[in-house]
């Protein structure tokens, strides 16, 4: 069945809702992309598949934000209550950013890069809507 | 694939003019592009003929977004009076100005065109501080960085998370370029800011005074730029005195044919090297320490000029974030990775200093409106080198050659341009 399903960020989101983190993988060299690639840069193939991470990584980079977007001020985010979102390096090898969870986003000189990290996909509510998104929690 | 990385023919600057740079509730974006253009056109030194301009290059970021309005070449071309030339608009995000400017070059090199108006303009100041974070973070990644809550400083943020852990890099060192690039823009009349941080600082002890508040009275600008009361986190390990402002402004240059170019100024300024490179969104990105485009944009740029990263002798580089500059100065090559920030430290990187770097104020202190950016950059490189940087020209030096450093988003664009005055 994943085969068949077409290797767009629409679909990465479709798994991302199901709880899973897939990158898409090159049939030819087996080069690994995440985000999910339809076309292989390094040979050009465009039969790529889509493959299920193990969720593991370290944390490559970060910050802890206080002025937020509006739609992270409507759910509560600022001054006073900032998050922390960061980028991560899978064990597998590629880098995606993602929401950083169980960390003090308040003491930002306690976040360390390289905290080995645990996928842990969330959803947020908009209007009626529950909204998928990426996050990784320190392991 | 050879490529030759020659201009086919020599392109000059012989007119730099720009809009005060602000927040102007009373106007809009072609109100600013009319004052960049007279500042422009009065700034051309043997005068030149409007109707004799061939085209437009129009460089903004996101007018759809700031002010509702799209397709607005035509419009800026109708408002300095030149309503039926062909008018282009050109989007690299912050980098557009840039890339305007070396389309504009390369319409000429081509042979298209003798002379070629490039103008950038950006009016942010309609939107609040909310709305303009989630504008600015539609130059991110909208399908994998905005989703999760990533904002533009929170972008710039992170590459400076990655570059504290390599190297060791400090928030202080972050708050030098602050205090560096305020003390520049306080010589810069036409800057959003125009002051110091001292003055900024006097400025709030005076208010306080006259309300009759305490004040803590700073020793030293680094006290100040500690203080989160005073210098409220942005995106850690960014302040808000890390950010460029939200700015209203416009800026124009005139391009013209090298062989021309004395007809209009005995001063032309030649544009020698160019350069333009693109990139992954950041999280793809292999090293977080260092911006790729810059890299590639910069070696391009040297070979067509011929010239070294020591032959510069006045650079604008493109600090929306302090830690910005620190990564230009690196990937420009003129400081080993790692070692910017001891240059900045031991005053290298001042105006009196041996590789001064953002003697306009840079977009910290002059302001950043992103569409304008760039041409502003030019700007102050072609003031520099003929000598007409008043209050902060540079002292006693025989300025030969520039530079201008312009990144869009994280560095996903990134076009880099190399000046002569012969």
């Amino acid at each position: 069945m994943e085969q068949k399903t077409l290797i767009t960020s629409t679909n990465f989101n479709v798994f991302l809702a199901q709880k899973r983190l897939m990158a898409s993988k090159c049939r030819k060299c087996g080069a690994l992309f995440l985000p999910p690639r339809a076309i292989c840069p390094t040979c050009w193939e465009s039969e790529l598949e889509w493959v299920e991470l193990s969720g593991k990584g370290k944390l490559a980079a970060f910050t802890c934000i206080s002025i937020t977007p509006t739609w992270m001020a409507a759910a509560g985010y600022g001054r006073n209550n900032p998050y922390c979102s960061g980028i991560i390096q899978t064990t597998e090898g590629p880098k995606i950013a993602c929401r950083i969870e169980g960390v003090d986003a308040r003491d930002p000189e306690s976040i360390k890069i390289g905290t080995l990290v645990e996928v842990d996909i969330r959803e947020r509510t908009q209007g009626d809507k529950k909204i998928p998104y990426l996050a990784f929690k320190v392991a | 694939m050879a490529k030759q990385g020659k201009l086919g023919r020599g392109v000059a600057i012989v007119g730099a003019g720009m809009s005060k740079f602000g927040a102007f509730n009373d106007k809009i974006s072609r109100d600013l592009f009319v004052e960049a253009f007279q500042d422009m056109k009065a700034s051309v030194d043997k005068g030149f003929d409007p109707n004799d301009i061939q085209c437009l290059y129009v460089s903004a970021f996101s007018p759809e977004l700031f002010e509702m309005q799209a397709h607005l070449a035509p419009i800026m071309a109708n408002a300095v009076g030149l309503v039926h030339k062909p008018a282009t608009r050109i989007e690299g995000a912050c980098a557009s100005g840039a890339l305007a400017m070396r389309q504009g070059m390369m319409a000429i090199a081509s042979g298209l065109c003798d002379m070629v108006l490039i103008g950038g303009v950006e009016k942010m100041s309609n939107l609040a501080t909310e709305q303009v974070q989630d504008t600015l973070a539609a130059a991110g990644d909208t399908a994998y960085e905005a989703p999760t809550g990533f904002t533009f400083p929170g972008l710039y943020a992170a590459l400076a998370t990655a570059h504290m852990a390599r190297y060791g890099t400090k928030v202080e060192d972050f708050m030098r370029i602050a205090i560096k690039n305020h003390n520049n823009g306080a010589l810069n009349p036409k800057g959003q800011f125009n002051q110091s941080i001292r003055q900024i600082m006097d400025a709030r002890k005076k208010k306080c005074a006259e309300k009759g508040q305490y004040c803590i009275d700073y020793k030293v600008e680094m006290d100040f730029l500690n203080d989160a009361a005073a210098n409220p986190v942005v995106a850690w390990p960014l302040r808000l005195f890390d950010c460029s402002p939200i700015t209203d402004g416009a800026a124009c240059l005139l391009l013209v044919a090298e062989e021309i170019a004395r007809d209009f100024t005995d001063k032309p300024i030649h544009i020698i090297g160019s350069g333009q490179a693109s990139d992954y969104p950041q999280h793809e990105r292999e090293d977080m320490t260092t911006i790729k485009a810059v890299r590639l944009a910069a070696q391009e740029a040297y070979e067509m000029a011929g010239v070294k990263p020591a032959d510069i002798q006045v650079t604008e580089v493109h600090d929306c974030f302090t830690s910005a500059e620190i990564l230009a100065m690196e990937d420009l090559g003129y400081f080993k990775p790692g070692t910017a920030v001891r240059a900045v430290e031991e005053g290298v990187t001042a105006r009196d200093g041996a590789k001064p770097i953002n003697t306009s104020g840079g977009l910290k202190s002059k302001g950043h409106p992103v569409g304008a950016t760039g041409l502003a950059q030019t700007m102050e490189i072609f003031k520099q080198l003929r000598g007409e940087a008043g209050g902060r020209q540079l002292p006693g030096k025989n300025l030969r050659l520039g530079l201008t450093h312009s990144v869009g988003a994280t560095g996903a664009t990134s076009a880099i341009h190399i000046y002569e005055r012969r």
